[in-house]
């Protein structure tokens, strides 16, 4: 690339230039629309006091929707939940899929067929699994435990026997457990495509030198992971704020394992409080927003040195 | 261009340089490496395998104290009634379920043929500003899109689109036009530029390009889209709850199955597995069979690849 594209550009006909963006213009005003026009909506929205129950004429409020949520005990709860699900899910599924690709990033006899098997949960929806974790992780325990604490029984780790998710405590980290079934093996791939990706030079070079198996790991591989580390705890992160139907699938919208967008459904289809539903959303979108912009900034600025 | 990232991902490895005797250390490595894949296998199996052992017992008689035990018998019951339900059992799958399949099979062709042009012109014909407009697009494969979904439930209540299925085809088309053109424009920026010049030499214009030389390398890049419309569409309950909202009528396979299971419907735990394991057959044979295609289309929502 450079200037030799360059030139070619400027020697393009100006209906040729102009082409490309007529093609892509009935796109650009739809996301336009229907991203950021609807966007700015929900904003315009959550300034007011729209109420589907009352009768009263619709009138700005200013903040008042945001400032009402931060002594909603009942959103505070919901942040919370989704703070604990946030870091154990992120923790966990770092580490399982990174032990996975430890495994695996070597090659070894039968590594496609492990490798399949650990990434399909990624195909089916959080709505069915919901249905089998809610059941499998019941609470019942000692003679009348089945599903996951019976398991935990039979295999001497009767202690471990829990509440899962109606649990007072625990309820928000038994929910990751099923998130970290269901995207360990997005990491998985995510990892080993970094791994795959340093070149076997700088492998063979250390070797070379003298380093042991765990040094080379440790001084050689792990440094160059660096960006793939960045790339999925962005992913983690805005899957993990999204959380929705995986809660919904397991626990329904039950209070104890509410998250913030169980919450703004709750706000929205049962008490009809738009306004209220969309400052939820408008927060929602504020905080996955912080972690994403910088993240697509940076992988344009990479695009462009391509 | 850096080597493909799913190539990079599936490349055969070299299992051992030579053919030569393990060490006892090397040996002990690669006994624990096979005894630790196969526990995780296990435990990556166990939700499926626990769907498909108690969907074969029959309607009535699966307790969760036996849900890890093989069925004495095989018992298909509980399939018909999953499918099409019972006296007892009054919500039945079928009709939601082909309902699902009408309507993401719409939505997935008509998005893979917008994100075809849409990654065309990005990667092929860029304009002043495509990049920023672009990035743009990929913003918006980021947001909840609970953000934006009281306005568009408004929208759809004042046109009344609401009341048919054709909301959801719309919903899943525009809200996929970011990760279409996307999964596109990667696979267009690896076509080299010198078959687009050779065309533009002899004075084809840019949709005679697109026509006679795009558009007949471009099938992977439309099995990825297809395969990843189809299963995300599939898979979402988000758009499908606020869009349809309780309506039967207008039930997907997602709602319908989150109506059945999560209703008080908490004694037919064989029938609940049934349905389930029913919805996620789908994506699952996809899956099977495309794996790899549906591997590329969930790294392109990493931005990688």
């Amino acid at each position: 690339m450079g200037c030799v594209s360059k030139s070619v550009k400027n020697s393009r006909p100006l209906s040729s230039r102009i082409g490309g963006l007529l093609f892509v213009l009935p796109s650009i005003i739809t996301v336009v629309i229907f991203v950021y026009g609807l966007i700015i909506w929900s904003v315009n929205v959550s300034l007011t006091n729209q109420n589907s129950g009352s009768k009263k004429a619709i009138e700005y409020v200013g903040l008042k929707n945001y400032t009402d949520l931060i002594v909603d005990e009942r959103f505070t709860h919901s942040l919370l939940n989704l703070v604990k699900f946030t870091v154990v899910f992120i923790i966990g599924a770092l580490i399982t899929g990174f032990i996975m690709a430890l495994l695996l990033e070597k090659g070894i006899k039968g590594e496609g067929f492990f490798r399949s098997f650990y990434l399909y949960p990624m195909a089916i929806s959080f709505i069915a699994m919901g249905t089998v974790f809610n059941w499998i992780l019941n609470s019942a325990r000692d003679e009348e435990a089945g599903g996951l604490n019976l398991a935990l029984q039979k295999i001497g780790l009767g202690f471990l026997q829990n509440d899962w998710y109606v649990g007072e405590k625990g309820a928000m980290y038994a929910m990751a457990l099923p998130a970290i079934w269901q995207t360990s093996g997005y990491v998985l791939a995510l990892f080993l495509a970094g791994f795959r990706g340093i070149p076997d030079d700088l492998r063979e070079a250390a070797r070379v030198d003298g380093a042991s198996e765990s040094q080379i790991y440790r001084h050689v591989l792990f440094p160059q992971l660096t960006p793939t580390i960045l790339t999925i705890l962005i992913i983690l992160g805005h899957i993990s704020m999204k959380a929705f139907d995986l809660i919904i699938g397991i626990n329904g919208k039950s209070y104890i394992t509410q998250v913030v967008a169980v919450y703004m459904w709750e706000a929205t289809f049962d008490s009809r409080n738009y306004a209220k539903g969309t400052a939820i959303a408008i927060v929602l979108l504020l905080m996955i927003a912080i972690v994403v912009v910088p993240y697509l900034r940076y992988n344009n600025k990479q695009q462009a040195y391509r | 261009m850096s080597k493909d990232i799913v190539d990079l991902i599936t490349a055969k490895h070299n299992v051992r340089n030579k053919k030569r005797k393990l060490t006892g250390t090397e040996r002990f490595w690669l006994i624990f490496r096979y005894i630790s894949l196969i526990f995780i296998w296990f435990l990556v199996v166990m939700p499926i395998y626990v769907m498909v052992i108690n969907s074969l017992k029959g309607v009535k008689n699966v307790y969760l104290v036996n849900a890890f035990k093989l069925p004495e018998k095989l018992d298909f019951s509980a399939w018909s009634v999953a499918w099409s339900g019972t006296d007892y059992f009054p919500q039945s799958i079928s009709d939601s379920m082909s309902r699902t399949l009408f309507f993401v099979i719409q939505s997935a062709i008509i998005s893979a043929i917008i994100g075809s042009i849409n990654g065309y012109v990005f990667a092929k014909w860029k304009f002043k500003g495509s990049n920023f407009i672009f990035t743009l697009f990929l913003f918006g494969m980021f947001i909840p899109y609970q953000a934006i979904m009281i306005p568009l439930v408004r929208i759809a209540t004042t046109l009344e689109i609401n009341k048919s299925i054709y909301v959801l085809v719309l919903a899943h088309i525009i809200y996929g036009i970011p990760i279409c053109t996307l999964i596109f424009r990667n696979y267009y920026e690896a076509i080299p530029n010198e078959l687009i010049e050779a065309g533009r030499v002899d004075k084809a214009s840019m949709v005679r390009i697109y026509r006679s030389i795009i558009l007949p390398l471009s099938i992977p890049a439309f099995v990825v889209v297809l395969i990843w419309q189809f299963t995300s569409a599939w898979n979402d309950f988000l758009f499908a709850i606020f869009l349809t909202g309780g309506s039967p009528k207008l039930a997907v396979a997602t709602t319908a199955l989150n109506f059945i299971t999560g209703s008080t419907n908490q004694v037919y735990y064989g029938v609940n597995m049934t349905a389930s394991l029913i919805v996620s057959l789908p994506t699952l044979i996809v899956y099977i069979f495309l794996g790899r295609y549906f591997l590329r289309g969930l790294l392109s929502g990493s931005l990688k690849g």
